[in-house]
């Protein structure tokens, strides 16, 4: 009703391929780019942009390049954190070399050599592929964390062995250091977002994109067909290192001002691979959604957690009844037992509204037992995501589309 | 010429002019070899009977560990300690298969490594919110195990130190690979798991049930990884930084081939040896500090050469 191509004629090959083809779309990109190039910069105060707006789209592009190898070309690679170093140390050094250009193009230009670092590294991805490609990638993360420490003409010789960012214009702004407003930064970082998403997604549309599926749903077949495996795996890995080291060097110049080598450790490769799963493999809009949801929902839960009267259950044999009464249910929900599942969230209702008035202060959670919490849920939804839906965040936006494009009928 | 000669020849010449101390780094690198195999064990074991990558491996040794000094430190005895902390395992294998595993049958591989990264994190956010984050000591005189250490001389100044609780490691070790050998190959369950390990549809079809199967393995990693804890606990501290060290029994997985209990052992060994001497001999000569990647280069070569480890099995692709 709302979303449908009825009605939407298309005369020229060029409007039948177009990136988006349906009214709708175009109305919705739109409207999302008003709000994220006008809307946001007119009202978000500093914290949301710092804390939220600016990482979530450093990380966005990171897991757009991992997307690219593990989701496109189908090869699992556990060194985006490395390669985004890389990128940072790159454009570290190329603002040491050239320090009156802007710094835009330095950042574009500091992917290069993240590229070329990916290509070396997946020379292997010819020969092996799988799970035991994704050992030889961290053999790559491993040897450039090493890298990072062992030359220090990297990071120019300093002492501390960090790389701190200086003061550079962009047009004329300025651009990067502590002088810089996070308005500034959250432009930039927005703009070459946006600039590589498009270019991708044109990329995958157009021959190489479809080489790199054609090796990803079977390479032998795919080689058969006239598909040389060189071209398109190395292709995939410059492309996806390419966008994983400006999203790299976006992160330290940016974002966090100053970085050392913890910045882009294993961790920081296996954040980016949840947010590549969870948004959605083989889908730009899921990356987004997927570093959004990934990066916000630690912020959320510290926010909220010390505060919520509800972690008082733990200490609490009324509410944890109640608690184990609300996890039963949700168990018989999802075992199919309506029945059972009414059953227990009443019984949690019924308990959790006696026992809550009672103790609400009385339980305080100290920030270490926040983070650990935070951990075990993360690693929970993360689970629970996986058995909703294995396809990720994307696919619950084309469901929703789709219920869209019916209502208000149900099929 | 300099610099062939001190990545070629010198190094060689270190080790012949004082072999006491060649011989000590062997020994070293042979004991933590024997640590990594006893990880890729546990991941082998999982990878065989289920076709998981199990992440989880690493968090598993260090939360059994953590589980058995900390229910010590709330005033168990040991040897009930040690018991309790197999319940635990156990406990953990029955709700890995129930709420991770059974839901999630048949969805890509790739899902499921994720969902072990998914119980990794929240095995490290419940051992932390219930046993603290700080380092414990291993409570290994009180599970009757050596503290002390012998040392032999060789020729005339020569002198080589081991540790008892490496002797023990080893001797352990080959217990559990021999017990390990005997349960696969003469029990009943032994002979089911390497039923569903060859063919899972086969499996099911003559009654075999996989959800039981599977709780069976994942328990067995857990005794491996309780094993693996203690004596790991007992050569540094129980902390949550031994499951950086974990990520090691990737390139032994990776030399042994994924579905191989002897290539874990001999991979173990491998990457252990070659990482010490490599640390040791080579390292100077490019400032120090690559063991933390030397293990994986290692596998990498190998790789190049035989893409399916040394004793997996031969990959045979069609379209």
């Amino acid at each position: 009703m709302f979303y449908r191509e009825a009605g939407q004629f298309k005369t020229s090959y060029a409007a039948d391929q177009a990136v988006f083809p349906i009214l709708q779309d175009k109305v919705g990109i739109a409207a999302m780019m008003i709000v994220a190039f006008v809307i946001i910069p007119l009202t978000a105060n500093d914290f949301v942009l710092n804390s939220i707006l600016i990482p979530t789209l450093v990380f966005t592009l990171a897991t757009i390049g991992l997307n690219v190898l593990l989701g496109y070309a189908g090869q699992l690679s556990l060194g985006t954190g490395a390669f985004m170093g890389v990128g940072a140390y790159a454009c570290y050094k190329l603002t040491t070399f050239f320090p009156d250009t802007n710094i835009i193009v330095l950042v574009l230009a500091s992917g290069i050599f993240s590229a070329l670092v990916g290509i070396l590294f997946g020379l292997p991805s010819l020969r092996i592929k799988g799970l035991y490609l994704a050992v030889t990638t961290l053999a790559a993360q491993f040897f450039l964390e090493w890298c990072f420490i062992r030359i220090p003409w990297l990071y120019n010789y300093n002492d501390s062995g960090a790389i701190e960012v200086p003061q550079r214009l962009a047009f004329g702004v300025i651009a990067t250091g502590p002088s810089a407003t996070p308005l500034t930064r959250y432009l930039i970082v927005l703009s070459v977002t946006v600039l590589i998403t498009w270019l991708v997604s044109n990329l995958i549309r157009g021959r190489i994109g479809r080489s790199w599926m054609m090796i990803r749903d079977m390479d032998i077949a795919a080689e058969l067909m006239g598909i040389k495996p060189l071209n398109a795996k190395l292709s995939a890995f410059a492309v996806s290192s390419y966008i994983a080291g400006v999203s790299g060097a976006m992160m330290v110049f940016f974002w966090l001002g100053a970085a050392e080598v913890e910045s882009f450790d294993i961790n920081h490769s296996f954040l980016i691979l949840f947010m590549c799963i969870l948004g959605g493999l083989g889908s730009l809009i899921g990356s987004y959604m997927g570093a959004a949801f990934i990066w916000v929902l630690p912020i959320f839960l510290r926010a909220t957690l010390p505060t919520e009267p509800w972690l008082w259950a733990l200490a609490n044999p009324v509410t944890s009844l109640a608690l184990v009464a609300a996890v039963a249910g949700l168990i018989a929900i999802w075992s199919g037992r309506g029945a059972l599942a009414f059953l227990g969230v009443v019984v949690a209702t019924a308990v959790l509204g006696f026992a809550f008035p009672g103790g609400a202060a009385a339980f305080q959670l100290n920030a270490a037992m926040v983070e650990h919490i935070n951990f075990m849920l993360i690693g929970a939804l993360i689970i629970f995501f996986l058995i909703a839906e294995p396809a990720g965040l994307a696919r619950l936006w084309q469901i929703g589309k789709q219920k869209l494009r019916v209502w208000p009928f149900p099929y | 010429m300099d610099f062939f000669y001190a990545i070629l020849i010198d190094p060689f010449v270190q080790m012949a002019a004082q072999p006491d101390f060649f011989l000590q780094v062997v020994w070293e690198g042979f004991v933590s070899g024997v640590l990594y195999a006893l990880i890729a064990l546990g991941f082998v074991l999982i990878f065989k009977a289920s076709g998981v990558f199990n992440f989880a491996q690493g968090i598993m040794v260090v939360f059994a560990a953590l589980s058995l000094v900390g229910l010590y430190q709330a005033g168990v005895p040991a040897w009930l300690a040690l018991l309790l902390a197999l319940g635990i395992m156990a406990l953990l294998a029955i709700a890995v298969e129930r709420f991770v595993m059974r839901p999630l049958v048949n969805q890509p591989d790739i899902i499921l490594l994720m969902a072990t990264i998914g119980l990794t994190y929240f095995l490290i956010g419940f051992g932390e919110f219930v046993f603290g984050g700080e380092p414990k000591t291993m409570i290994t005189k009180e599970l009757g195990l050596p503290t002390g250490s012998t040392s032999f001389e060789i020729g005339e100044r020569g002198l080589i130190i081991l540790q008892h609780i490496d002797i023990a490691a080893m001797v352990i070790a080959i217990i559990m690979v021999a017990s390990l050998a005997v349960f696969f190959s003469k029990t009943r369950i032994g002979r089911a798991l390497r039923a569903v390990a060859d063919d899972h549809q086969a499996a099911l079809s003559v009654g075999i049930s996989l959800n039981q199967i599977w709780a069976i393995v994942w328990f067995a990693s857990g005794i491996v990884a309780l094993a693996t804890g203690i004596m790991w606990g007992a050569k540094s501290d129980v902390s949550f930084a031994l499951q950086i060290v974990a990520y090691k029994a990737l390139p032994v997985l990776i030399l042994g081939g994924f579905t191989s209990i002897p290539g874990a052992i001999v991979g173990g060994l491998i990457i252990g040896i070659g990482e010490k001497l490599g640390e040791l001999y080579w390292g100077p000569l490019v400032g120090g500090g690559i063991e933390s990647w030397l293990a994986y280069m290692i596998a990498l070569v190998f790789l190049l050469f035989r893409p399916q480890g040394l004793f997996g099995e031969k990959i045979i692709e069609r379209v």
